[in-house]
């Protein structure tokens, strides 16, 4: 498949990247020539593959379900950049 | 010109652990802010999500519950998109492979007759923590408490035609999931909520129409006024010539209408791909025997059964079936006291108006409760003495000692047939008129004279033996 400018300019909107126009061309060509790579992937038959979700040949293992965590707010909450009555706070978003 | 109405829902159910599905932060509602949100709850960079057994094991007995395939290999995907709730900027959820596929829930149609709705699948998700926008100067409060908290998401077919099946939809997986143990239900805490996809077609035609997702609606209410405003909406869309847009609204109880949320392109381009810091989750036949070993007996079956061995009616059964809680205490009470449809009429009739949240169903004293029904059913006390000591016992620990007490304050019920036998004769001495107008054809005096040998007994006489005695006597 062919990357357009339009493809990278939605892709780096949807992951918050700001691109800015006069980098928009250098980014599609550099972003072309991986998914070009990938093309090559393409070529080979899978047809009869398992589709893999892990490199590692091994299942989940379970935790018991207990509680384990305690209550460290206070010392978590010295990261921020920004909280107010225990909440976490951050410019205001509107649905 | 007539519409068809088409739904689809999706349900989330919290599912009932102590910690998350990642992480070993308490679940419990109502704790102080962030108090519950550990590092991987809040998505600090280095730490690893580890799966919490129960979470698989609950969905895993919910897909044996639905007739639904439990998948021997399911795997954990990453959901992308940026909203403050969400810190790791993805939503760990299923996409590909769920944990549960291809099951059915059997619904109860208005007009008799039922219909078995199609469950796609149902998949395992963490929720996101929760935004206040209220009470700050122009900025969002974040109390990630919420976050990571394990979901059963079920999601149904477009098998659903009406917001009355929506609704008995939504209700049928709402026991379930209590039956089953695996969430607590409570809608007002948000533990059970759903979306209603919806859209409407022209009567007779077969392709979908285009549908809106209606978001969050947690309540049976909710749910079926947020679906009759949007097939009203969507109507009269389509009849003045527009066309309906796929997107998101959100239900306004206040206004009793559905708004637009979010614009729909930036939404629905999640780039799902499989989390590599989960492998995948893998069950063999004798972890799914074993889940299958401890599914409880379900509402539909419990229904039949007191049907078959207890004769009871169709609605009582439903009645009482309804709340697994109240289900085990009939069950309980109908075995101890060998009288189910008394049982079955005490708890409708007098402990339903009795329950609250300090008087449960579990916490109905069942032996002393047995014991009195047992002494009502063999005519030892009258059914209002009965009343009277459930009254007084049943949210008790007691264990009364019910002879001693029916003596003491006198509530022997008068069987002993001489003895109502001198009663009665001397009423009637008492009454010639009656008799004469008894004997003339008016049965109606009956009541009269019953009433006047229940009056002189104390109330103690047996009604049973004592209308007997009259119809022998007159």
């Amino acid at each position: 498949m062919k990357l357009t400018r339009q493809n990278v300019a939605q892709i780096a909107h949807l992951a918050r990247l700001e691109i800015g126009p006069e980098e928009l061309d250098g980014v599609v060509e550099k972003l072309g020539r991986i998914v070009e790579f990938v093309d090559q992937l393409q070529l080979a038959d899978t047809s009869a593959v398992t589709p893999m979700a892990h490199p590692m040949d091994m299942s989940q293992r379970l935790r018991a379900d207990t509680v384990t965590e305690a209550d460290r707010r206070d010392l978590y909450q010295q990261n921020s950049a920004a909280v107010e009555d225990g909440l976490y706070t951050v410019p205001r978003v509107i649905e | 010109m007539t519409w068809e109405t088409v739904i689809g829902l999706e349900v989330h159910a919290q599912l009932a652990t102590r910690s998350k599905i990642f992480s070993g932060s308490a679940t419990a509602y109502g704790a102080a802010p962030n108090t519950q949100a550990s590092l991987v709850d809040l998505g600090y960079p280095g730490v690893l999500p580890v799966l919490n057994g129960e979470v698989v094991r609950m969905a895993a007995m919910f897909g044996l519950a639905i007739g639904a395939t439990v998948a021997r290999r399911s795997v954990f995907a990453r959901k992308n998109y940026f909203y403050p709730d969400l810190p790791k900027g993805y939503q760990i959820s299923q996409y590909e492979l769920p944990i549960v596929h291809d099951g059915h829930i059997t619904i109860d149609l208005d007009g008799g007759g039922t219909k078995a709705v199609h469950v796609i699948r149902a998949h395992l998700e963490e929720d996101a923590g929760k935004s206040l926008h209220e009470n700050f100067a122009g900025l969002t409060g974040l109390d990630l408490n919420r976050a990571g908290t394990p979901l059963l998401e079920i999601v149904s077919a477009p098998d659903l035609r009406s917001a009355k099946e929506a609704v008995a939809y939504m209700k049928k997986v709402h026991q379930l999931v209590r039956y089953l143990g695996i969430c607590d239900g409570n809608m007002q805490e948000g533990s059970f909520r759903c979306d209603a996809n919806v859209s409407v077609r022209r009567a007779g035609t077969e392709t979908l129409g285009t549908r809106t997702e209606s978001k969050n609606l947690n309540s049976f209410r909710f749910l079926e006024r947020a679906i009759l405003f949007e097939v009203q909406r969507q109507i009269e869309v389509l009849e003045s010539g527009g066309r309906v847009v796929q997107e998101t609204r959100l239900y306004d109880p206040d206004r009793d209408e559905t708004r637009p949320m979010r614009s729909k392109e930036e939404a629905n381009d999640y780039r799902y791909f499989p989390d590599p810091d989960l492998l995948p989750v893998v069950l063999d036949d004798a972890y799914i025997d074993a889940v299958r070993r401890l599914l409880p007996e379900l509402p539909d079956a419990r229904r039949e059964r007191w049907a078959r061995d207890f004769g009871l009616k169709a609605d009582a059964a439903e009645v009482l079936a309804a709340d697994p809680e109240v289900a085990t205490l009939f069950d309980s009470l109908a075995r101890e006291s060998g009288q189910p449809v008394v049982a079955a009429n005490t708890v409708q009739s007098q402990l339903f108006s009795l329950f609250g949240p300090e008087r449960t169903p579990a916490g109905v004293n069942v032996p002393a409760t047995a014991a009195i029904l047992r002494l009502a059913a063999d005519g030892s006390i009258a059914r209002s003495s009965a009343k009277e000591l459930i009254e007084e016992f049943a949210f008790t620990t007691a264990a009364p000692d019910l002879q001693q007490l029916v003596e003491q304050r006198g509530l022997k019920q008068i069987s002993d047939s001489g003895a109502l036998e001198g009663i009665v004769a001397d009423v009637l001495a008492a009454n010639p008129l009656q008799v004469e107008q008894y004997r003339a054809g008016q049965t109606k005096v009956l009541g009269f004279l019953v009433g006047q040998i229940m009056k002189v007994s104390g109330g103690k006489a047996n009604p049973a033996q004592v209308n007997e005695l009259l119809k022998m006597k007159l």
